[in-house]
């Protein structure tokens, strides 16, 4: 059992080093959230009307409206980010070495998950920091009822990005990622807009987004900053996980080949 | 055959393109044996199977005497890769990179630093153990994949055209060393398109559009001829 402590730790403190080496990509993490949350929600605060919606019990403005999306969409980026940074490492050759460590591959791509999940938490507390700096701030409690919904949500993000890093053949691919799942993920959610303003203008759209798994994380976090519990969002985001965890272990299976088209 | 490697009828297709094509030999221990074989062969197929970054439909394969389709962790427990393609995090410390395998093979946190010191001794490279892999030259770097290859003591070592990119000098150094650990008891896969790699007294394995077409004592095969214009006239390649 040992051996598999020493495993995660090894590989969760790669991470660690990787994203403490990339100081960039921690500014850029920071400074995405905020100014959506210090500009364009300024801007847009006078134009999008909220009516008082669970789990809101008073009008609340909509920078805090905003708030849990913003959380989840740094936990999308990430996820991005530790999907590209696995085919780099495929490109780089350092995936060999990993794949061939004796442990199961499932336990391996499991650690790897969840380190890139602890380095996108911290990003949503330091994010949550600045806002709270800024004035905008939550239910004191919440802070900490928040973790598990933020642990589920980046799990379910990094295995949609161990599944696309599974597809994925070459970094210039990458691109395509930004306009065909990031985009779409996002804007087509509750984390801007609630679901009925959505509704008012395509019925349609509102069905796509509350189909869309990132809507349920953006609503996972809001109910649970205010100490609630959104059940329908706990089961699609369970679901969601699982299943695209099944994905990613289908992708990474060695019998089908994931180093073929790398030769 | 317990301390070496036995492959048994793999064959493995890529699509429609058959890569290898029912390959079957032995390498025992204490043994250097070359796999031979011009570019496309089917030589980094080959690793890619013995590591298990692909398994194969067909085919068995044992690694010190365990069957890496049934018991993979303990095939793989015993066996030392140095890869064709460099995998080390260049940002990260020669005693970091070193650190981090010893963890990916579960080795006790407490034994690891006396087994990187002794790993790095081995290949004369204990001075650069706090450097940045990346500050390193081509052949060092390869000196200290081979120490991280090391470092678990597996029976059986596995190189993939471990000399590309070195210069005369680094290379005769690494052939060497790699010589030297088959004589102290390694079974040793050398694979290479390099002839000069390749002395009189190894094992020699050729591979060819996916099969072996020749196998022996290096001097046996040649026969009269060097092994390079051997090596020319059955694959048609150039070396």
């Amino acid at each position: 059992m040992s051996g598999f402590w020493g495993v995660t730790r090894a590989i969760v403190g790669r991470e660690f080093l990787r994203f403490i080496h990339q100081r960039e990509r921690f500014i850029a993490a920071l400074v995405r959230p905020l100014v959506w949350l210090l500009i364009f929600a300024a801007g847009f605060r006078a134009a999008l009307g909220l009516s008082i919606i669970p789990p809101y019990q008073t009008y609340v403005t909509y920078e805090t409206y905003i708030v849990p999306g913003l959380c989840a969409m740094v936990l999308l980026f990430n996820g991005m980010q530790s999907s590209l940074s696995l085919v780099y490492d495929r490109e780089m050759g350092s995936m060999r070495l990993l794949l061939t460590s004796p442990y199961p591959r499932w336990w391996l791509l499991f650690c790897r998950l969840f380190g890139s999940t602890a380095i996108s938490i911290l990003q949503v507390y330091a994010f949550l920091g600045i806002a709270a700096a800024f004035g905008i701030t939550l239910p004191p409690l919440g802070y900490i009822a928040v973790l598990p919904g933020l642990i589920l949500g980046g799990l379910m993000l990094g295995a949609l990005g161990l599944v696309l890093s599974s597809f994925i053949s070459q970094l210039e691919n990458f691109a395509g990622v930004m306009n065909f799942v990031i985009f779409p993920m996002f804007f087509l959610s509750s984390a801007l807009y609630p679901l009925w303003r959505m509704a008012e203008s395509s019925p349609l759209l509102r069905d796509i987004c509350a189909l869309n798994p990132f809507t349920h994380v953006v609503e996972l976090i809001r109910f649970l900053f205010y100490l609630q519990i959104n059940l329908h969002a706990l089961a699609w985001v369970v679901l969601s996980t699982a299943l695209l965890s099944l994905l990613a272990l289908w992708g990474y299976d060695p019998a089908r080949g994931l180093m073929k088209r790398k030769g | 055959m317990t301390g070496g490697l036995v492959v048994r009828g793999l064959s493995f297709d890529y699509g429609p393109k058959r890569a290898l094509d029912g390959v079957s030999f032995d390498v025992p221990a204490n043994r250097f044996c070359a796999l031979l074989g011009p570019n496309g062969a089917g030589k980094s197929t080959l690793v890619s199977l013995l590591t298990r970054l692909l398994v194969a439909p067909k085919g068995d394969i044992r690694i010190a005497g365990h069957d890496l389709r049934a018991t993979p962790r303990k095939a793989l427990a015993e066996l030392g890769v140095v890869f064709q393609q460099p995998t080390l995090d260049l940002n990260l410390t020669v005693r970091q990179n070193l650190s981090y395998f010893a963890a990916l093979h579960g080795l006790a946190r407490s034994e690891v630093p006396g087994r990187i010191d002794a790993a790095l001794d081995r290949l004369d490279m204990r001075a650069r153990a706090d450097e940045r892999a990346r500050a390193l030259n081509g052949g060092h770097r390869r000196r200290m994949e081979l120490a991280r290859a090391l470092l678990h003591d597996p029976k059986v070592l596995l190189l993939d055209e471990p000399t590309v990119g070195l210069d005369a000098a680094a290379r005769q150094a690494i052939t060497e060393h790699v010589h030297d650990l088959a004589d102290q008891g390694f079974c040793v896969l050398w694979a290479t398109h390099l002839t000069d790699e390749v002395r009189d007294s190894d094992a020699l394995l050729v591979l060819h559009q996916g099969q072996i077409i020749a196998t022996g004592s290096t001097g046996d095969v040649r026969g009269d001829h060097s092994l390079s214009d051997w090596f020319l006239s059955q694959t048609g390649a150039t070396v």
